[in-house]
C-alpha cells in the first residue's frame, strides 16, 4: 500500500515537472533572447552571455519605434471599451432581469445567439462599411465594434447576476417611493458589484487581445494596437527584429499575467456562469 | 404580465362593436384613439404618422429603388452605397411598422375595454403607465442601437452581400455591383476549385475543432484530477504555473511559438531536435503545420478547463471517495463513476463553448502561419479554416461575394449548434424564459 503510493506520488510529480518544462521552456526562451544584444533569432542564447538591455532602451524610444503609441493606443481603446459596455450592459441587464416588457423574451434570445456568433464573421461587412463611411483607420469604429460585439454575452452574465439579487429588496424600496432609475442606481448596482467586477474585466481583456478586427480597421502604424504591431514587427522579415518583438512581448505579457493571475477567480466564475447560464 | 382581468367575461358577447370600429379606424393612425375618446394620444399617433411620410418618404423611395437596383449608371450610382441606404430603409420602414402596429393593437385593446364596459385610462394614467412600461425600453435603447448599427446592420450586411457579385472586378466606383441569386452558392459548390478548397478548408476546420478541443479539455481535466490528489504537495505553486498559459495574452504567445516553430532559427529544432539529429518542416508541410498548432492549441487552451474543473473537484464531497473506498473501489472506478460525471455534468455547457470557440480560433492559425503553408488546387493556404479563409477572400483577394457566402454557410453551422446546446441548459428552460 505504502510502494504504490509512492510510486503515485513519482509519477505525478514527473508528470508535473515535465508539464512545467513545456509551459515554461517558451517564456524562459522569450525572456532569454530578449536580452541577447543581436538582432536576430539565430544568433540568441536560451541565457544570453552578455546580456542587454539594448531592446528594451529602443522600444521606449519613440524615433526608433511606434511601441509606446501602441501600448498608449491599447490602453485607451481598452478602457473606453471597458467603460462604454459596462455602462450599457448594466442598463441591459437590468431591464432584462426587472421588467417584462413586449420583447424581452426575443430580445434575450437575439443576444444568445449573437453571443455565439463571434462579432467578426461579419468582418468583410465591417471592412466594407468603414470603407464606405470613412472610419477606416480610426480608433473610433474599432471601440464601437467592441462595445458592440461585448453587449450580448455580458447581458447575460449581468442578467442572470441580477436575477439573483431578491426582488424584495426593489419592492420594499418602491414602497418607500424611490423611482425606477433610484432603484437601480441605489439598490440593485450596488450589490452587483462582484459582477461589474467580472464585466469590466472582460470588456477590457477582450480588446486587448484582439487582432483581427484591429488589423482589418486599422491602417497607418501609428495608430496600430499592440496585437497588430507586434504582429508587424515580425511579419514583414521574419528573424530580423526577432530580440525587439521578444521585449515587446515581455512587456506585454508580464503586466497582463499579473492583473490577470490576481484576478483569476473572478475570470473563472464569470466564464462559468456564463456557460451555464447562458 | 398582461392583466387577466377580462378573462371572466370573455364567454359574455358584448353588445358593441367598438373594438372593430375601433381598430378598422385606425387604418388611419390615431382615428381610432379619436373615436376611443383618447384624443391626445390619438394626435400623438397622427402627428407621428405625418411626420414620418414627410421625413422618410424621399428616403425610403431612394432606398428601396437603390435596394433593388442596386445603382443604374455607374457615373452616379454606388452600388455598395446603395445597399447601405437601402438597408438603413428598410430598418426605418420596420420602424414604422412597429408603431404602426403597436396604434392598430391600441386601438383595439381600448375598444374591448369600451366593449366589456370597463373605464379607460384618463391621461394621467396613460402618463403613468407610458413611464412605467417605457423605462425598460429607455434603458435597453442606448446597447440596442449600438447592437443594431454594429452587430446587426452587419449581418443583414452580409446576408445580402451574399447574393451579390461585388468583388475585385465589380467594385464600385468603376463598375456597378449587381443581384445574382444564389450564383454564389453554387459557384462553390460547382466551380472545382472552390469545391474542392471549401470541402479541405471545411474538414480541416473540423478536424481541428474536434482534435484540438479535445485534447485542450482532456489534458485540463486530468492535470486538474492528478493536482487535486490529496497528498500532493505545493498544490498552490503547480495551479499558479498551471494557469499561465491563459495569463499570458494568447497573440504573444502564438507569436512567440511561431518563432519557436520557425525552421532555420527556431529553437525547437534548433536546440531540441538537433540532439536527436531531426529537422521538422514546421513551416512548409501542412502536416506538420497541422501537427504543431493542435499542440499549441491544446498549450494554450488546457489552463481554462483546468482551472474550471478544479473549482468541481473541490466541491466533491470527501464522503463519496470515502464511501467507495470502504466498497473497495479502485483509483480507476472511483475516477470513471464519480469524478468524470461530477466533472460532466457540471461543465459539459461551457465545454462546448470550447468547441465553437476553436471553429472561429481565427488567432492561433493567423498568427502562426498565416494559415499557410501554400497548397497547389486550392485557393486556401493547407492549415486554413473557415474564417480566416474568409479573411484572406476580403483582405487579399477583395471576393467580397463569395467570403460572405461562405460566412453564410459558417454562421448557420455555429448558430445551429448555439441554439442545440442552450436548449438544454438551464436558464432557458426557465419558465419566463420560454
Amino acid at each position: 500500500m505504502k510502494n504504490q503510493k509512492i510510486l503515485k506520488l513519482t509519477l505525478s510529480y514527473s508528470f508535473i515537472l515535465i508539464m512545467f518544462a513545456v509551459i515554461l521552456y517558451p517564456v524562459i526562451w522569450i525572456v532569454g533572447s530578449s536580452f541577447n544584444p543581436g538582432d536576430s533569432l539565430s544568433s540568441s542564447k536560451l541565457i544570453p552571455e552578455n546580456a542587454s538591455l539594448v531592446h528594451y532602451k529602443s522600444l521606449f524610444n519613440l524615433e526608433e519605434s511606434d511601441y509606446l503609441l501602441w501600448y498608449w493606443n491599447t490602453l485607451k481603446i481598452c478602457s473606453i471599451t471597458m467603460v462604454l459596455s459596462v455602462t450599457m450592459v448594466c442598463l441591459t441587464g437590468y431591464s432584462f432581469s426587472r421588467y417584462r416588457f413586449v420583447g424581452r423574451k426575443n430580445g434575450l434570445l437575439t443576444f444568445l445567439i449573437l453571443q455565439m456568433i463571434p462579432n467578426f464573421a461579419a468582418l468583410i461587412a465591417i471592412y466594407v462599411l468603414a470603407l464606405t463611411t470613412g472610419l477606416l483607420d480610426t480608433h473610433f469604429a474599432l471601440i464601437l465594434v467592441y462595445t458592440g460585439g461585448a453587449i450580448p454575452m455580458n447581458t447575460w452574465l449581468m442578467k442572470g447576476y441580477i436575477d439573483s439579487i431578491p426582488r424584495e429588496l426593489d419592492e420594499s424600496a418602491r414602497m418607500d417611493g424611490a423611482g425606477h432609475f433610484r432603484i437601480f442606481i441605489q439598490i440593485v448596482m450596488p450589490l452587483a458589484k462582484p459582477i461589474v467586477a467580472v464585466v469590466s474585466l472582460f470588456t477590457f481583456i477582450t480588446p486587448f487581445t484582439d487582432f483581427i478586427l484591429a488589423r482589418v480597421l486599422l491602417r497607418s502604424e501609428e495608430k496600430f494596437t499592440l496585437a497588430v504591431g507586434l504582429y508587424d514587427l515580425i511579419a514583414d522579415q521574419f528573424g530580423n527584429e526577432f530580440t525587439k518583438f521578444a521585449a515587446g512581448s515581455v512587456l506585454i505579457a508580464i503586466p497582463i499575467s499579473i492583473l490577470f493571475l490576481s484576478l483569476q477567480k473572478y475570470f473563472v466564475s464569470g466564464l462559468t456562469a456564463g456557460g451555464t447560464k447562458g | 404580465m398582461e392583466p387577466n382581468i377580462q378573462t371572466g367575461y370573455e364567454s359574455e358577447k358584448p353588445a358593441s362593436k367598438h373594438r372593430k370600429l375601433a381598430l378598422g379606424l385606425s387604418v388611419i393612425p390615431g382615428v381610432g384613439q379619436f373615436y376611443n375618446r383618447q384624443i391626445l394620444k390619438g394626435l400623438i399617433f397622427l402627428i407621428l404618422c405625418g411626420a414620418f411620410i414627410v421625413a422618410f418618404a424621399d428616403m425610403i423611395s431612394l432606398g428601396l429603388w437603390g435596394l433593388v437596383t442596386l445603382g443604374t449608371d455607374v457615373k452616379y450610382d454606388h452600388s455598395i452605397f446603395l445597399l447601405v441606404k437601402g438597408i438603413i430603409s428598410l430598418l426605418v420602414i420596420l420602424l414604422g411598422v412597429f408603431v404602426y402596429a403597436y396604434n392598430l393593437y391600441d386601438a383595439y385593446q381600448n375598444g374591448k375595454k369600451r366593449d366589456l364596459g370597463n373605464k379607460l385610462n384618463s391621461v394621467r394614467e396613460q402618463y403613468r403607465t407610458l413611464v412605467d412600461s417605457g423605462f425598460p425600453y429607455l434603458m435597453i435603447s442606448p446597447g440596442f442601437f449600438l447592437l443594431l448599427f454594429v452587430v446587426i446592420f452587419p449581418i443583414i450586411f452580409v446576408v445580402l452581400l451574399s447574393f451579390t457579385n461585388y468583388d475585385l472586378y465589380h467594385s464600385p466606383p468603376a463598375k456597378l455591383v449587381d443581384w445574382i441569386g444564389i450564383q454564389n452558392y453554387i459557384d462553390i459548390f460547382k466551380l472545382d476549385i472552390w469545391r474542392q478548397t471549401f470541402f479541405s478548408v471545411l474538414s480541416w476546420t473540423i478536424i481541428w475543432t474536434f482534435v484540438a478541443t479535445t485534447l485542450q479539455v482532456a489534458l485540463g481535466v486530468f492535470l486538474a484530477v492528478l493536482v487535486n490528489q490529496k497528498d500532493l504537495m505545493f498544490k498552490k505553486t503547480i495551479r499558479t504555473v498551471f494557469i499561465l498559459p491563459w495569463a499570458i495574452p494568447a497573440f504573444v504567445s502564438i507569436l512567440v511559438f511561431a518563432g519557436m516553430f520557425n525552421e532555420t532559427v527556431g529553437t525547437i529544432n534548433e536546440d531540441i531536435l538537433s540532439a536527436f539529429g531531426m529537422n521538422i518542416h514546421w513551416m512548409t508541410d501542412p502536416f506538420w503545420t497541422r501537427f504543431a498548432l493542435i499542440l499549441i492549441q491544446g498549450w494554450l487552451g488546457f489552463p481554462f478547463v483546468f482551472a474550471m474543473t478544479t473549482g468541481v473537484l473541490q466541491s466533491i464531497p470527501d464522503e463519496l471517495y470515502e464511501a467507495a473506498d470502504v466498497d473497495g473501489a479502485s483509483i480507476f472506478q472511483k475516477f470513471k463513476s464519480i469524478t468524470l460525471p461530477l466533472i460532466l455534468y457540471a461543465t459539459a455547457p461551457i465545454l462546448i463553448t470550447q468547441y465553437t470557440f476553436n471553429f472561429n480560433n481565427f488567432n492561433v492559425i493567423f498568427l502562426f502561419n498565416g494559415g499557410g503553408p501554400a497548397v497547389p488546387n486550392q485557393n486556401a493556404g493547407g492549415t486554413d479554416i473557415l474564417i480566416s479563409w474568409i479573411y484572406e477572400l476580403t483582405m487579399t483577394s477583395a471576393q467580397y461575394g463569395k467570403a460572405a457566402a461562405i460566412t453564410m454557410m459558417l454562421s448557420l453551422i455555429v448558430i445551429s449548434v448555439a441554439i442545440w446546446q442552450f436548449r438544454k441548459t438551464r436558464s432557458f428552460q426557465e419558465e419566463d424564459m420560454m
